[in-house]
């Protein structure tokens, strides 16, 4: 989890808006808060693994929490969705305009669980504990074949998996980062 | 009373192919044709002569109630935003705004585009909190109230989704009205503080590169920003055209990164952390990136580029025989301000500058107008816009080539592959009047 780091903090407003400029008067509303007190919304994962909770799972594990909690939308066995709904199964081969993206698309396996964390089930999102992640992960990611039916997906091995169109991306325009 | 001219009066004769007109035309002198035309079209003293005038009943009598807060006309009923999912079934929904039926510059707030992704959530100000935490020297939580008290700014913006004019990569032109293709982008005056301000306040640590900035709906929809943009003119927006901040348009707050693809503006902004690698949101990672023909795809396709479209006429209206016309229709760019629309009633063959409506701001809708006089004949008509920093519009012959078009027909113009469209859209008149959508 990201908290304080001990790394001394640069005045970087002030290089921003150039050395010597005079910081202007804020009202300085803002109310103090600690790290530990933004837990509940704290719940983003980065690609490299950071914000990964404990806990574990296997597409075994993954397929029965499916079939009760998103194949309604998103189709047994992530085909056949519900009207308006992406399936979760679909092509890794990515060259027409208008291909269909699905998991196998995503640059990192962790923009999957984050997705699932904060935003599923739709209709109660939320509600999804750490194992369940973990598991759904293994799951959805199994049925793509982009890991095998027994592996384990945790805050160790889920960041590791590469992703079949990981190395397809370009940024569009760095001087703007 | 003797008048005195100055200066001679703009040419009549047309400066480019199929009729259009000097725009020094429209610049206060009025619009004067001496005589008939060589085309034959009287405009001002040909046709049936008025009806006499009388008083209607809303002349003679009381009108109704004034309203607490007014809405349009009744008979303005058919001026809505289009909507994708009236019945709020449990996917995204989208309303898209009307520019055919719009003029100026401003989008009215209830006609302001809006896709949300899982419903519009029913924040109560007084408990709404933003929190600014990750990477700064001290983590603040700020209210509707505290921000309140903030210095503000006021300033004129476009807000686009990246995927407006996703239709116009069909192979063969979509059917639709310019609100169909082109409505799920709107222009209006927002009022906030500047995230500068607030991030003065807590600090920044020089490991921050990104910060991810996340709304309090109930898909905690996120996006990742650079800091870069976060110092140079992103705002916590607070009110929209003088009121609140609509609740599609993310009440009681939302990120106002001005140029920036719309769905980074995000609604209901309850938390900013800085962080040092970007997040791989759903929204980033997949939806909003943008395959390529050659197989790759592009990330941070922030901007969303120069572009421009006729709204007037377009697909849904009508030309009601020869005679002068007034060709208008909105350009932005989200890398500043528009320098020049040129304009083309043939296709592209030739073109005329159109004038640009005053005043012209950056990052902003700017109208621009082209006198036109129709002779009755078909015509297509196209509109190509320039910004300040250089860059043109690209022609769709060009743009196809680079960006790739679908293999088949788009026939629902509601199909949405989320990728940023900003060439030229063609209207082709036919010489009854009707308009139809055409590739030019």
């Amino acid at each position: 989890m990201c908290t304080r780091r001990s790394s001394p903090f640069a005045l970087l407003l002030v290089l921003a808006f150039g050395a010597g400029t005079a910081v202007a008067e804020t009202p300085g509303l803002g109310k103090p808060i600690n790290e530990a007190d933004i837990a509940a919304w704290n719940i983003e994962v980065l690609p490299d693994g950071t914000g990964l909770p404990p806990g574990s799972g296997t597409a075994t594990q993954g397929a029965a929490i499916y079939s009760q909690k998103c194949a309604m939308c998103h189709g047994e066995n992530g085909v056949n969705p519900a009207a308006g709904i992406l399936p979760l199964v679909g092509p890794s081969k990515f060259d027409r305009i208008d291909t269909m993206k699905t998991v196998p698309y995503y640059k990192y396996a962790t923009t999957l669980f984050d997705v699932m964390r904060r935003s599923m089930p739709y209709q109660m999102p939320k509600t999804l504990g750490n194992d369940e992640l973990f598991a759904l992960s293994a799951y959805i990611l199994s049925l793509n074949k982009i890991i095998g039916e027994n592996d384990v997906m945790d805050a160790k091995t889920l960041p590791q998996v590469k992703m079949p169109n990981r190395d397809n991306f370009i940024i569009w325009a760095p001087d703007k980062i | 009373m003797t008048i005195h001219k100055r200066g001679k009066a703009p040419s009549l004769e047309p400066v480019a192919g199929n009729g259009l007109l000097d725009r020094r035309a429209l610049l206060g002198r009025g619009i004067v044709f001496a005589g008939a035309t060589t085309t034959g079209v009287g405009t001002l003293l040909t046709g049936a002569a008025a009806e006499p005038l009388k008083d209607d009943q809303w002349s003679l009598e009381m009108g109704s109630v004034v309203p607490a807060y007014q809405v349009p006309s009744r008979f303005e009923k058919d001026v809505i935003r289009t909507r994708s999912n009236p019945n709020n079934e449990f996917r995204n929904s989208h309303a898209r705004t009307p520019h055919h039926l719009l003029q100026g510059t401003i989008t009215p707030n209830g006609l302001f585009f809006s896709i949300s992704h899982s419903g519009l959530p029913d924040i109560d100000p007084a408990q709404h909190k933003l929190v600014i935490h990750g990477l700064v020297k001290q983590p603040l939580v700020y209210t509707v109230e505290s921000l309140s008290r903030y210095p503000m700014v006021t300033r004129m913006h476009f807000i686009e989704c990246s995927g407006n004019s996703a239709p116009m990569f069909s192979n063969e032109p979509v059917q639709a009205t310019a609100q169909a293709l082109h409505g799920l982008v709107s222009n209006a005056e927002w009022t906030g503080v500047l995230l500068s301000t607030l991030l003065e306040e807590t600090g920044i640590d020089p490991r921050a590169k990104w910060l991810l900035a996340e709304g309090a709906d109930s898909l905690a929809l996120h996006r990742s920003v650079p800091v870069k943009k976060a110092l140079d003119d992103a705002m916590i927006a607070l009110y929209q055209n003088g009121e609140r901040v609509q609740p599609g348009n993310g009440y009681p707050m939302r990120l106002l990164l001005p140029g920036y693809q719309g769905n980074m503006n995000v609604k209901h902004v309850r938390r900013i952390k800085l962080i040092d690698q970007p997040a791989m949101s759903f929204f980033e990672s997949k939806t909003y990136s943008q395959i390529l023909p050659d197989g790759k795809m592009w990330l941070f396709h922030f901007v969303q580029e120069v572009k421009s479209f006729i709204t007037h006429p377009s697909f849904g209206h009508s030309l009601n025989g020869p005679g002068y016309y007034e060709i208008s229709g909105i350009a932005y760019s989200g890398n500043g301000r528009i320098s020049k629309v040129m304009v083309s009633a043939d296709g592209g063959k030739s073109w005329a500058q159109a004038a640009l409506q005053a005043p012209v701001l950056p990052k902003a809708f700017t109208r621009f107008r082209m006198p036109w006089r129709w002779d009755g004949q078909p015509v297509v008509l196209q509109s190509r816009a320039w910004d300040e920093s250089g860059e043109v519009q690209p022609l769709r012959a060009d743009f196809v080539a680079a960006r790739g078009q679908t293999d088949k027909p788009v026939t629902n113009p509601l199909g949405f592959p989320n990728q940023h469209y900003n060439s030229i859209t063609s209207w082709g008149v036919d010489s009854a009047g009707g308009i139809k959508h055409v590739y030019a």
